[in-house]
């Protein structure tokens, strides 16, 4: 194994282990914050994959911006272990069966396709990344895409802006 | 074996670069503080500290030393992991800052050329800005895990003080971007000490803005909302006590160091001494120089917060809430837009 091996290993098993507690957290706090360690883990792949960019904004965005709204409300909200109403036992099973044949599927479609297998993930390579690629692809080859979710983002804003004005 | 295949000079050398830097950033950050009382004692006509050792200047030891000696007490309704982990982040977060400043041009030491900088990434600025905005985790863990209503309230203001002044912080940012075409701070360093004018020149409206925000963000006067005595008792750190407190204090001084270098950096040339030619004196001593013009211009903005710290009083929550979102972000974007336009003109 070499260190980028390691890396990836080390980051992915901080990956799934923080994303497990965000799920069997009891206080939502805690699950707040161990998703923002799921998005640092998260960024640190895209840094081995030669993404500094993309990670970088991960974090600005994601466990900058976004999470800070989310611990706010749960703070605000002040959400109590025993006050949170319990799912009854039928809900609870229909979410397993669902999530656990959706699991199942994944994994068949996985194995099914052979190009995956024995493959490894291209680590410091390419630039699509970075800024200055990203930025031109983004503003010559996907610009009408681009400037069309800017307008969604604006018109979100402008709603947002109305609501808290009534 | 390829996992023992570094270059372990290079490690070594970064190792001793770090410890280096973040010692002297806690010693500059000591004596900090005894600056602020100083700089307090001086604007409202008293002596201020001068009792311990020659001039007062033991004086941060024994504060230091007072803080450590404290009784540690921990509430027993906090969550714990979280009331120790709060102090943490927040001087993790405020000391993460160093890595991307550019101290000096590089020395060259036992034949090898060593840049003074921890990390040059081509990022820089973003990681800056991302590193900031970790900076409220501290403040809002802290708060909310000392179960005290007070504590959550303000680490409530804090949280949306900072997210309110980074919006504009970041605008202010991309005009600074858009004229220097780059993300690296060593690269937007270097093109000032190459090039006639600092980016102040360029970017003057752009430079208050991200001072205003610089300002906001470490929570100093007018901006200290979140430590409001007189409406939150004592603020997000009130349950702490000994070093922990000691840390939360610590670590807002170590924020207005490090926005004072990265305002240094970014508009005011950083390590370039005005009026004079580098290339005329050895490498070593050039960047010798550099590293004490840079601590000199850091001096200067932190008197400079000190000044306003104790000049100003403090704004009302409207008034902050509004200066943030009404006043400085409409400016941030005209400043954006008027940068955009005469790089336009010039092309």
């Amino acid at each position: 194994m070499n260190t980028l091996e390691i890396l990836f290993f080390a980051l992915s098993a901080l990956a799934i282990v923080s994303a497990v507690m965000v799920l069997i957290s009891k206080n939502p706090i805690h699950s707040v914050l161990w998703l923002i360690l799921v998005f640092f883990a998260i960024s640190g792949h895209y840094i081995l994959l030669n993404a500094q960019f993309l990670a970088i904004v991960n974090i600005i965005v994601y466990a900058g911006a976004i999470m800070v709204l989310f611990l706010f409300v749960m703070m605000l909200m002040n959400v109590k272990k025993d006050k949170e109403p319990q799912k009854q036992l039928l809900v609870k099973l229909v979410g397993v069966i669902a999530g656990g044949s959706f699991l199942t599927l994944l994994i068949a479609l996985v194995k099914q396709n052979t190009s995956f297998n024995g493959r490894e993930v291209l680590m410091k390579e390419g630039s699509i990344g970075l800024i200055h690629p990203l930025g031109q692809a983004l503003f010559t080859d996907y610009v009408v895409p681009f400037e069309i979710s800017s307008v969604l983002f604006l018109s979100a804003m402008v709603g947002a802006v109305i609501i808290g004005k009534k | 074996m390829t996992l023992l295949a570094f270059d372990w000079a290079f490690i070594i050398e970064k190792l001793i670069l770090i410890v280096i830097i973040v010692l002297t950033t806690l010693l500059i950050t000591l004596y900090t503080t005894f600056g602020e009382r100083k700089v307090a004692a001086i604007l409202q006509d008293r002596p201020g500290p001068n009792r311990a050792g020659p001039f007062g200047l033991l004086q941060p030891l024994a504060d230091g030393l007072k803080l450590i000696m404290k009784e540690e007490i921990i509430p027993t309704t906090a969550s714990k992991w979280l009331f120790i982990l709060g102090p943490g982040l927040a001087m993790t977060a405020s000391l993460m800052t160093c890595a991307v400043i550019p101290w000096s041009t590089d020395l060259h030491l036992f034949g090898r050329t060593i840049a003074l900088q921890i990390a040059d990434v081509n990022i820089g600025i973003l990681y800056v800005f991302a590193v900031v905005s970790m900076g409220v985790y501290g403040i809002m863990i802290g708060g909310w895990a000392s179960n005290n209503k007070f504590s959550l309230m303000s680490a409530l203001r804090a949280a949306s003080q900072a997210i309110s002044y980074e919006i504009a912080m970041g605008l202010a940012l991309i005009a600074l971007l858009m004229s220097t075409g780059t993300l690296s701070l060593k690269t937007i360093v270097a093109d000032q000490v190459s090039g006639h004018w600092w980016n102040v020149v360029y970017q003057p409206l752009g430079f208050l803005i991200f001072f205003i925000c610089a300002m906001a963000e470490c929570n100093r006067t007018p901006f200290d909302l979140p430590e409001a005595e007189n409406e939150l008792n004592f603020g997000y750190h009130q349950e702490y006590s000994s070093m922990k407190l000691g840390f939360y204090l610590f670590a807002e001084y170590v924020n207005m160091i490090m926005s004072s270098a990265i305002m240094a950096s970014m508009y005011f040339g950083g390590y370039d001494l005005p009026f004079f030619d580098e290339s005329t004196v050895a490498p070593n001593i050039a960047a010798m120089i550099g590293v004490g013009t840079l601590l000199i211009k850091i001096v200067l903005f932190v008197f400079l917060f000190m000044w306003i710290r104790w000049t100003i009083p403090r704004f009302r929550y409207d008034q902050l809430m509004n200066l943030g979102w009404k006043k400085m972000i409409p400016l941030a974007l005209l400043n954006m837009l008027i940068t955009g336009a005469l790089i336009l003109s010039k092309l």
